[in-house]
């Protein structure tokens, strides 16, 4: 049947067409939807996990016990999982075990630019890269037969551009492959120094045997272009994922193409062959000289990096340009257009927080989250964010080297994925540190994502929901203290008291979010122009339903939920409920 | 068939990623080769969204680039300003008058530019500007924005409406589809 499915669905598709059974993630854009889409299958077992490296555990050991299994990451969660990979690496599968790792060149919704085929050769895995949803379903499936023809956990490599564009995509039935049933191999999975010492060179012979299978397999293509006057190739393009279809919007057939679909281990005689079919040798990538590189390495003259960037995304008009083919460049205004970041939205359980952070001064630790969002203004009250539970570690170090007036925020799910283990440092080493749990009852910033703390799982269903208070207290944090951040003075006041009290605390700011289907607004409110002194202390909050004409604040009544926030901070009670 | 390239912008949470989908959906059933490109996360937390739709006999690309796109279509006006240059020479704007200040203007750090549509006319933009608001309001929802654009977009595609009909039907949930239905017919009437 054709279908016109997300790239991430069409993963999600071919892993339930290669009949996996287990599938366990942590969201995170640009790869959440593979996981959702997973949960609609009945045949498979669908989680999230609290992080990434959890994930691919369970993936793996899903994968000993002889069904085939998933995880799915954006690229820094790659990170957090990476200590798992390298040596699961060494001790190889027994049912298909396939990862798929979601890059973000460009940065639209992440932290940092990295390119996870370093992963791929460091840890020496397999990766494909498919340039398309048809690919991302073929190469799914595909690599379950890889994975268990070469004994090795297999990588699916996205991008945004290939994650989050829906193309047309062939579906067909479900298999059921045989059980493998688990058959105890000590030296094979019990990786001590005397067992991995005897599966190392295994992974270098597994190697080889892949370069081997990188000359002649289908995922590698080559597709030669038209001749010029003298009968020769001009332009020979190595390229692959997205920049592939961006090299054909441009090239047509004009030029010649290698294609890779498996950017590691990269092929060499295919690559030194297509070199010498062609005058001039490109390599058309985003992100690091990964293939280019590789090129080099095999002593071939070639261009890349010194034509298309490392940092951003790439596009046709950018490889039109540098190549040399003309193309339309489009009409800007000379107005300048205001930005339109992104905001905390509308009765947003965070806004008030921030607020309070800012007006107490504090330098604040922040980490990876909505509540980012506290950093922009005219919040800007956030100092510091790196990766998911970085604050509380950050913030212990900072108190501990003598740091004043600190606190830190993170969410409830970001506690769940990697926080708690800062505060268990927090709590044994015993610094002053004040840690602010902003617990909005989900995973909001990659679309409502249940977690560990929300007490209900993947597919909807009520489990066990973990105590925040008592997690807290367990872990030996003395003070916890929940508050309601719409309740500013209560907020503002439990803060101060809890930065100036000896010791460790943790505030629990409580408020689910307001985009929960169980969270009801209140009537909007409205300005009162008689008593609007137009101060403008409401507008300092950020709220994107506040705006400013003719000296008066007034409220968009379609957008206000009536959180009352502002209500707080107007000193001459000048809004009102509609 | 030469590859046609459509941009759909607006603000985050004005329903970008609904309108995507009738779009795909409807391309599928006319048989067209089809990308159709999202963006999700940050960026839709009220932020600027830009959505991309190619079809033809193939289609490679699953982004729009500047100077490409025949129709630019806007669920907000500064957004349609924003992203003029995408436009190709010669092409149509189909905008919402409607004003949504982003935060820059809500604080007062910038001003949104006057007289938008004029400035787009005098690039060689052909623009048409609607009330999709009013209409959406008419239509029973504020929300509907999104699906009355949508119906002004159906214009420009040699689409039956048979082909928008269903694949209403098949996005749109179910409670919803009343008044979407009505929604997209006052913006093809627009």
């Amino acid at each position: 049947m054709k279908e016109l499915l997300l790239g991430n669905a069409a993963v999600a598709r071919g892993a339930w067409e290669a009949g996996i059974k287990v599938a366990s993630s942590y969201p995170g854009t640009p790869s959440t939807e593979i996981t959702l889409n997973l949960a609609k299958y009945d045949e498979i077992y669908t989680e999230w996990a609290p992080n990434e490296k959890v994930a691919m555990e369970v993936a793996w050991g899903a994968s000993v016990a002889g069904r085939r299994s998933f995880s799915g990451m954006k690229h820094v969660g790659l990170n957090v999982a990476a200590d798992t990979l390298f040596t699961i690496s060494y001790t190889g599968v027994n049912a298909g075990m396939v990862c798929a790792v979601a890059d973000e060149p460009g940065m639209h919704s992440s932290q940092n630019e990295q390119d996870s085929r370093h992963y791929a050769r460091a840890a020496k895995v397999p990766m494909l890269e498919p340039a398309d949803s048809a690919e991302c379903l073929e190469y799914t499936k595909f690599a379950y037969e890889m994975s268990e023809e070469f004994d090795t956990p297999v990588f699916i490599r996205l991008s945004t551009r290939i994650s989050h564009s829906q193309s047309i995509v062939k579906t067909s039935e479900r298999v059921e492959p045989p059980i493998r049933e688990y058959v105890r191999n000590i030296p094979k999975y019990v990786m001590m120094p005397g067992f991995a010492r005897a599966r190392h060179p295994i992974v270098e012979e597994r190697t080889n045997k892949l370069i081997a299978m990188a000359e002649d397999t289908f995922l590698n293509r080559i597709e030669m272009g038209e001749k010029n006057a003298s009968g020769e190739f001009e332009l020979g393009i190595i390229t692959s994922g997205t920049c592939y279809q961006y090299v054909k919007e441009v090239f047509g057939d004009k030029a010649s193409v290698l294609k890779i679909g498996m950017c590691y281990p990269l092929p060499e005689k295919m690559i030194t062959e297509f070199a010498s079919l062609v005058k001039r040798l490109v390599v058309v990538e985003e992100l690091d000289p990964f293939i280019e590189n590789h090129c080099k390495v095999l002593g071939l003259k070639v261009t890349g990096k010194e034509l298309f960037s490392i940092c951003g995304e790439l596009s046709p008009n950018i490889i039109a340009e540098k190549l040399g083919v003309p193309f339309n460049k489009g009409i800007a205004l000379d107005d300048v257009i205001p930005m339109r970041p992104p905001v905390m939205c509308a009765g947003c359980s965070h806004r008030g927080l921030f607020h309070v952070l800012g007006k107490i001064g504090a330098m604040v630790h922040g980490d990876i989250g909505c509540y980012t969002l506290g950093a922009t203004p005219p919040l800007s009250a956030m100092d510091t964010t790196i990766c998911m539970g970085g604050s509380i570690s950050g913030l212990h170090g900072y108190v501990r080297a003598g740091g004043k007036n600190a606190v830190c925020v993170i969410g409830d799910s970001t506690f769940a994925h990697m926080g708690i283990n800062g505060l268990i440092d927090v709590a044994y080493n015993q610094s002053d540190s004040t840690i602010i749990i902003a617990d909005n009852s989900t995973t909001g910033m990659t679309g409502h994502q249940e977690n560990p703390t929300t007490g209900v799982n993947i597919k909807g269903e009520p489990v066990g929901k973990m105590d925040l208070e008592a997690v807290c207290k367990a872990v030996g944090i003395k003070r916890v203290i929940v508050v309601d951040p719409n309740d500013l003075p209560e907020c503002e006041r439990v803060i101060r008291e809890e930065m100036q009290t000896p010791g460790a605390s943790v505030i629990i700011a409580r408020r689910p979010c307001m985009l929960l289907k169980t969270s009801k607004p209140n009537p909007p409110l409205l300005v009162i122009e008689d008593k609007c002194t137009g101060c403008k202390m409401c507008m300092k909050i950020g709220c994107p339903t506040l705006s400013f004409k003719d000296k008066k604040a007034r409220v968009n009544q379609t957008l206000c939920v009536g959180c009352k926030v502002c209500t707080q901070l107007c000193k001459f009670n000048a809004f009102e409920i509609l | 068939m030469e590859t046609k390239n459509i941009v759909i912008v607006g603000v985050g949470g004005q329903g970008s990623l609904l309108a995507c989908n009738l779009m795909g959906r409807a391309l599928l059933i006319e048989g067209y080769d089809a990308k159709v490109s999202e963006v999700h996360g940050m960026s839709q937390r009220g932020g600027s969204v830009v959505t991309y739709v190619r079809y033809g006999e193939k289609v490679n690309s699953p982004i729009v680039d500047k100077g490409q796109a025949e129709l630019l279509v806007s669920f907000e006006l500064l957004e349609a300003a924003r992203w003029l240059d995408l436009l190709a020479p010669g092409g149509t704007v189909v905008t919402n008058t409607q004003q949504i200040n982003p935060m820059p203007v809500i604080i007062g750090a910038a001003e949104y530019p006057s007289n938008l549509v004029e400035k787009m006319e005098e690039t060689g933009a052909i623009v048409y500007a609607i009330d999709a608001l009013s209409l959406a309001e008419k239509a029973g929802s504020t929300k509907a924005v999104n699906i009355v654009m949508m119906g002004k977009l159906s214009k420009y595609f040699p689409f039956s409406n048979e082909t928008w009909q269903k694949a209403l039907e098949d996005v749109v949930p179910p409670k919803l589809l009343e008044i979407n239905k009505k929604a997209f017919e006052l913006g093809a009437s627009a």
